[in-house]
């Protein structure tokens, strides 16, 4: 005799080591193009502290800054905070909605040994070494601009890989419920855009109304640059572990959300 | 001939529609099977269920020996998918395409290599090896595809309308290359509407519609039994009309299906062509064809537009 189970709804995702067969597919494709690829993640924080950090910085008197730095040095930690930022949600977001809708690359990855949750966390982990990449050419453009002291920008490119698992988990699970592509315009307008502008990296944030500062404690962003303050800076404190185990439990979060809801999405 | 793959009350819901709705059928290991039916028939649903990327709702699906809700990957990594889509990696080169693709199935880079010279000797794409995929025609494009499924020389190959959109120059050359597979005994199981490529390259075949199946045979045995051995399509209006269905009567061996303003009379027994011949003299428009699989899909299926 055959009983029949009832169907449980939440089922274990299925991840296994075939993630890596994904991040492999995705590092092949962008060694094909590193090139192209390379001009954003240098163009920009080069002209970012031209404009802002000397063209702006100048006519900011260095009193009002933390420390009496040079505005220039106040903005590079969080110029290499926010632009990984950038690169780690965009591959999450467009990049991968262009893989999942216009390439079906992940139609014909699943049809193969890889599961879907293995697409997904090659694809997360995948947008963190975008994140990565991006903040080591951002410290070559900071270095020539004499911008680094400490030895402990080193750990910086560390720092951005575990910061850009989050945001690239974060825009995953947006891109799993995303009908269009053009509807990601919402995420990176309300979600991202903010972040680099409010997240603390232009201006200190005690500047802000007090309720906006305790609302910036929310975005995930601020937590970031407080990390690379201290590692740019050369001094960690026991502050900068919270803001770390912040960062794990958000990417945590999404990471789970990214994987049930890209199953939800995909297998029908 | 031992069965690979048996379905058993299969079942496919998505909110309430049925798109599967109870099917069995099973298929013998190195035959070429097919699934027949209109846009909408549960073509697809079924082989994604069988590719284990598209969960069973109700009934038994065991694919080469394995159930599809409990071991997706094993079963995955003896399956060689042709999807209806283009979804190869269009900013890889054709062989890069097959060199990514076999490491999904944790082939060791010799392998793989050796793999891919086979077959894009095979398909005729080693002058192309190089190039980048946006620069393929359509044809080449499927050949790599098929390529592409069969590069963990799978125990079955999934065909989803693999000659969709090819020129027949182009689509002549696929049926060579999968008829030339069969030969080498891969079992292959093909989606189709078009009931030429069907004939060609099935062995046995079901016809689908709204879910169901509605036979099962050889492309053989079904044009004999469902309508016989030739087909006239006569256009006719009015009086004449009357005239030619009332003559019906008399042919004993004939059948009639009126669709519009034609009449499409079936000749079941061998002295059929004469009486239809007998019949039809005075009709202004009549058109002779050996029947087809087409009139037997068309028969069962119905000739209206199916949307």
């Amino acid at each position: 005799m055959t009983i029949a189970l009832p169907r449980i709804g939440a089922r274990l995702p299925d991840v296994s080591y075939r993630a890596y067969r994904v991040w492999q597919r995705n590092r092949d494709v962008y060694l094909r193009l590193w090139k192209a690829e390379a001009i954003w993640p240098l163009a920009e924080p080069l002209i970012t502290l031209l404009a802002l950090g000397l063209g702006l910085g100048e006519l900011i008197t260095e009193a009002e800054l933390p420390g009496g730095q040079r505005y220039i040095e106040f903005i590079a930690p969080g110029i290499l905070a926010v632009f990984p930022m950038w690169a780690a949600a965009g591959e999450c977001g467009w990049g991968s909605f262009f893989r999942m809708e216009n390439q079906r690359t992940y139609h014909a990855i699943i049809a193969t040994p890889v599961s879907i949750e293995d697409v997904i966390t090659g694809e997360i982990l995948w947008g963190a070494t975008r994140g990565f990449i991006s903040s080591v050419y951002i410290l070559a453009v900071s270095a020539a601009f004499g911008l680094l002291h400490s030895p402990l920008v080193l750990l910086v490119p560390v720092m951005a890989y575990v910061s850009s698992l989050m945001f690239a988990s974060v825009s995953l699970s947006y891109t799993s419920i995303a009908r269009s592509i053009s509807s990601l315009n919402y995420f990176f307008a309300l979600f991202i855009t903010p972040q680099f502008w409010l997240g603390g990296v232009f201006f200190p944030l005690e500047r802000l109304p007090e309720e906006l500062q305790v609302a910036s404690w929310f975005v995930p962003a601020t937590h970031v640059v407080d990390i690379y303050r201290g590692l740019v800076q050369g001094h960690l404190n026991l502050g900068h572990l919270g803001d770390l185990a912040w960062i794990a439990v958000v990417a945590a979060i999404f990471y789970y959300v990214a994987l049930i809801s890209m199953r939800r999405r995909l297998i029908q | 001939m031992a069965e690979i793959i048996r379905a058993r009350n299969l079942v496919k819901r998505f909110d309430g529609f049925t798109a599967v709705d109870g099917i069995d059928f099973s298929v013998r290991r190195g035959e070429c099977f097919g699934f027949l039916g209109p846009n909408g028939a549960g073509k697809t649903t079924t082989v994604r269920m069988i590719s284990c990327v598209s969960p069973v709702t109700e009934g038994e699906l065991v694919v080469d020996g394995m159930d599809v809700r409990r071991e997706p990957r094993r079963i995955k990594a003896s399956l060689g998918v042709v999807p209806q889509e283009d979804n190869l990696d269009p900013d890889l080169s054709v062989r890069q395409n097959l060199a990514v693709h076999a490491r999904y199935f944790d082939m060791s880079r010799d392998l793989a290599n050796q793999r891919i010279d086979e077959s894009l000797a095979l398909f005729q794409l080693v002058e192309k090896q190089h190039e980048p995929i946006w620069a393929l025609s359509t044809g080449l494009k499927r050949r790599l595809t098929i390529a592409r499924g069969l590069i963990n020389q799978p125990k079955i190959l999934v065909l989803d309308e693999p000659t969709t959109g090819l020129d027949p120059q182009a689509r002549h050359l696929v049926w060579q290359k999968l008829r030339y597979l069969r030969e080498q005994g891969v079992t292959m199981l093909l989606c189709t509407h078009y009931m030429e490529e069907a004939a060609h390259l099935c062995d046995r075949l079901v016809i689908m519609h709204q879910g169901r199946i509605l036979v099962e045979g050889s492309p053989a045995e079904l044009v004999e039994q469902y309508v016989g051995r030739e087909v006239a399509e006569v256009r006719v209006s009015g009086p004449q009309r009357e005239r030619v269905l009332a003559q019906m009567a008399s042919g004993p061996g004939l059948t009639v299906e009126e669709v519009e303003d034609v009449l499409y009379i079936y000749a079941r027994t061998p002295d059929g062509r004469a009486q239809m011949a007998d019949l039809l003299l005075e009709s202004e428009s009549v058109a002779y064809h050996q029947a087809n699989l087409e009139d037997v899909f068309l028969r069962l299926t119905g000739r209206g537009l199916v949307e």
